[in-house]
């Protein structure tokens, strides 16, 4: 259990399709719920790409940020969801495009 | 060998079951499939050296970030016309824009990354270490992040409340006016 | 008692105050004796200070406090007594109080009896300060009170919108040539570091030799503030329209004591003008050409206080020429002279406006002289000295001037007959208006007499513009000594004579009828001189072509704001750039989350590149 032998690139690039999943998914998708669910999928895929760069050169400072990470992410679900609230209350619906008085 | 093998199961569990998470109709399904992939992920943590990012993966992210969003989906009782509507709209137009861009920046990226030298992870990383760093040179950053937290506690109280409230507020005035209408019939 | 001077300007100012902040509350009578006798206890305590003055003979320097302190120029408040300032003094308070005294009744009707009275002991007050003043800057405030008093009573009137251009004129016109002197006066602080009077002077004299040429510009830009201010050429088409205020105005104002403020300012400071001959010249050149325009202006005026405008910038062009050629004191005894007779056929002629219901045009009146007599001989008396008529005042004067310019080496014999011309002319003219006016037959009946608060100040202008000529001004402290040798007696002759031809031309044309000369005037050539002589030489109308059109057509030009649409240019540019962007703004999170995506693949790209 020395985690020696795991090429970087690939836990990298792992990260990399995590992101760019949740990317998609942010984009694509209009429920306000999918959209705190893709924030959430982005933010873990930083975190591996943190956590794999702190083992690469065995420091703890990655696993540090990703700890951090944690903080936010938890922040930000308080918050986002206590939104979510708030516009199933006004919109009486989830569909962010329902949401769109700030059209310039 | 064993380790890597494990990885590669993990690392496809992650990306299918993030996949599949994104593309349910249904948020509670598609929570599962979101709790499934973080589960990968945390074994990949484990793998690549880091036991306890694993165990605060599965803790907190998987138990109780996950557990917040279900409260949610159960207070909001979201019917079924959501859900159809949301396949409906998964349309050519709306999804072909995000898909190129998703892809360029894919191929950015895995450019980015097949500059660098390669190198694997290296040993393991114990909680000690982490709390010694963690409590050592970053304290800052601890209280950062307990701030953000606090921030993040009052942010969604008082969102929350406001919600609460105004739904004890709606109440209260449906039954005045009930009983005004009984008084008129009297 | 020389001690009493700050006095003098102080009775009108605490006069002048108190009838501003009662508001006109209080009444006439005390009003009037408010108004007139404060210039009249100026005029008693200038008599007390002229006798010390008289006695001693010493000038006296009375510094009151300083007036600012910047760096190293603190000018003080300080008066400065010599022959030139008592002589200056006498006439702003003997003939002040007297118009003061003829306004009581004059204005009796008027709605706005107290402001008429501040504004004319404000008058006083500044024009006081202004020739008592120690340094340049003091008369120059005292110079600009003048002016802002000069213009409030030429639109005492202000309902009529014609008034109100008059004065705005007045004003405007005015202020081009003090634009002019105050730049003289910088000149003179930063060449000479200082600014009172005496040392200035001293300064000059050590510093600048004759012909330098810093002297001969700071005596033109003098001559700028003087020109601008005593209306002579090319600043002189205010004092026509100013004679839109109240009519003693314009006998104290715009005759007696403000228009020749130029002449006392170049006097003033002779000793500059000394050391530049050429400004020399040209105030002399101004003066005779003024004269001359001034005089063939007022042969075709019919409005009986026009001509008597048009005569005033004539006799000052006099006294210009008289400072131009070196004869100060005569410039000065002419001054003064003038400001008696003229002040009279001001006076006088107010007195007919006041009885005829402000009848103006000359041609309306006639036979006069049986029904108004105190005003007739009041007007024949003025008009007498005006047109220099042998022993009344003005014939001293102007004699003295003319025989000064003749002995002027170079020019002297054409200003000689230059101002010759301009003598023939102003009798000519002065006794038109006193035949056309006083005799013929009645075409207007007087509806009033004047009373005795306008027939006292008559009767005493009267005897001074007679005896005012007897008397020598104590001016030979002042002014260098000029040559004494009598030029032959041809020359003086002639002087004397020609006002008499001129008396007996106008007699021939206006009264006797023996010299017709309706067949000259009658035909095109006469009509079209005498149209453009009517418009005063058509300045008004060349200044207006080449000022005032220029002005307003660039005026019209800028309304369009050229330079504003450079920014209105930005301004729209912003606008389109806000309309293409805000349809960027849909509201729509996804469509935010994909352009940002958008700009993190470019940033990306870019980083990439640049690494590379």
């Amino acid at each position: 259990m020395d985690g020696v032998s795991i090429p970087l690139d690939h836990v990298l690039l792992l990260s990399a399709l995590l992101f760019i999943c949740g990317l998609l998914g942010l984009m694509m998708r209009r429920n306000i719920i999918f959209i705190l669910v893709s924030l959430e999928v982005m933010l873990n895929s930083s975190a591996v790409a943190f956590v794999a760069a702190g083992a690469r050169w065995g420091q703890a400072d990655g696993q540090i940020v990703f700890m951090l990470i944690l903080a936010v992410a938890a922040a930000e679900v308080a918050v986002g969801l206590g939104l979510v609230l708030q516009i199933q209350r006004r919109f009486k619906s989830l569909d962010m495009d329902d949401a769109n008085r700030m059209r310039g | 060998m064993l380790e890597l093998v494990l990885f590669y199961m993990a690392s496809t569990i992650a990306l299918v079951s993030t996949i599949l998470a994104l593309t349910r109709a249904n948020a509670t399904h598609a929570l599962i499939y979101l709790i499934l992939s973080l589960l990968a992920v945390a074994v990949i943590f484990y793998l690549i050296g880091a036991p306890f990012a694993a165990a605060l993966e599965v803790v907190i992210y998987a138990g109780a970030i996950m557990v917040l969003f279900i409260f949610v989906i159960m207070m909001l009782n979201l019917g079924e016309k959501g859900d159809r509507r949301e396949k409906q709209l998964l349309k050519p137009q709306v999804w072909i824009v995000p898909v190129i861009f998703a892809l360029v920046l894919l191929v950015e990226l895995v450019l980015v990354l097949s500059q660098s030298e390669p190198a694997t992870t290296q040993g393991l990383v114990t909680a000690k270490q982490v709390g010694l760093t963690l409590f050592g040179p970053y304290v800052i950053a601890v209280e950062i992040a307990s701030m953000l937290l606090l921030a993040g506690l009052v942010g969604a109280y008082h969102l929350g409340r406001r919600y609460l409230e105004e739904g004890r507020e709606a109440k209260a005035t449906r039954d005045k006016g009930h009983q005004i209408s009984q008084e008129g019939v009297r | 008692m020389l001690k009493l001077l700050p006095l003098i300007p102080l009775f009108p100012l605490v006069s002048s105050i108190l009838l501003m902040v009662t508001l006109g509350k209080m009444p006439r009578r005390v009003v009037a004796i408010l108004g007139a006798g404060s210039v009249g206890l100026a005029a008693v305590v200038t008599v007390l200070v002229g006798l010390t003055f008289m006695a001693s003979g010493q000038p006296h320097h009375q510094v009151l406090w300083t007036w600012m302190r910047v760096g190293d120029f603190s000018p003080d408040i300080a008066f400065y007594l010599d022959g030139l300032t008592l002589v200056m003094m006498s006439v702003i308070t003997g003939v002040g109080f007297l118009i003061h005294l003829f306004s009581t009744e004059f204005m009796e009707d008027d709605v706005s009896f107290s402001r008429y009275f501040a504004y004319l002991n404000m008058f006083v007050f500044a024009m006081l300060i202004l020739v008592m003043a120690d340094n340049l800057l003091l008369l120059y405030l005292g110079w600009e009170g003048v002016g802002a008093c000069s213009y409030l009573l030429i639109g005492f009137w202000y309902q009529d919108p014609a008034n109100g251009a008059a004065a705005r004129k007045a004003f405007v016109v005015t202020r081009i040539g003090d634009a002019a002197m105050a730049v003289g006066l910088f000149l003179l602080l930063t060449e000479l570091g200082t600014l009172d009077i005496q040392p200035l002077t001293e300064v000059a004299k050590s510093k600048w030799q004759v012909g330098d040429t810093l002297p001969l510009i700071a005596c033109l830009l003098l001559l700028g503030g003087a020109v601008g201010k005593s209306a002579q050429l090319p600043l002189h088409t205010w004092l026509p329209d100013a004679m839109a205020g109240p009519t003693p105005v314009s006998a104290l104002i715009h005759a007696a004591t403000m228009v020749t403020a130029g002449v006392y300012l170049i006097a003033r400071t002779h000793e500059l003008f000394l050391l530049a001959p050429i400004a020399m010249l040209v105030v002399a050149f101004v003066g005779l050409i003024t004269s001359l325009m001034a005089a063939f202006t007022a042969l075709n005026q019919h409005d009986i206080k026009r001509i008597l405008a048009y005569s005033t910038i004539s006799q000052i062009g006099y006294m210009f020429l008289a400072l131009g050629v070196g004869a100060w004191a005569a410039g000065i005894f002419h001054l003064v002279t003038h400001a008696f007779f003229k002040a009279l056929l001001f006076l006088a002629a107010g007195a007919v406006i006041h009885c005829l219901h402000h009848e103006h045009n000359i041609f309306n009146m006639g036979g006069l002289r049986t029904r108004l007599p105190v005003v007739f001989w009041s007007f024949l008396i003025g008009s007498a000295a005006l047109a220099a008529l042998p022993l009344t005042s003005g014939f001293f004067s102007k004699d003295m001037i003319l025989l000064q310019a003749y002995k002027l080496p170079g020019a002297g014999p054409w200003l000689w007959v230059g101002g010759l011309l301009g003598a023939l002319l102003t009798a000519i003219y002065s006794f038109r208006l006193v035949f056309v006016v006083f005799f013929g037959e009645a075409k207007m009946e007087p509806d009033k007499l004047p009373g005795i608060r306008m027939a006292l100040p008559l009767s005493v202008l009267c005897a001074l513009s007679i005896v005012g000529g007897w008397f020598a001004l104590p001016l030979s402290s002042v002014f260098p000594a000029t040559g004494d040798h009598h030029p032959s007696h041809l020359v003086e002759g002639i002087s004397i004579a020609i006002p008499l031809i001129g008396l007996a031309i106008a007699y021939l044309i206006f009264l006797g009828g023996q010299l017709n000369v309706e067949g000259l005037v009658n035909s095109s050539g006469g009509q079209r001189l005498k149209k453009f002589w009517f418009s005063g030489w058509a300045i008004d109308w060349l200044y207006d072509q080449l000022w005032v059109r220029p002005y307003k057509f660039l005026a019209l030009i800028l309304k369009r704001e050229c330079v504003d649409d450079i920014y209105n240019t930005i301004v729209s540019f912003s606008q389109f750039l806000f309309m293409a962007l805000s349809h960027t703004q849909t509201g729509r999170l996804r469509w935010y989350a994909t352009s940002m995506v958008f700009g993190l693949i470019l940033v990306i790209a870019l980083l990439q590149g640049v690494i590379r």
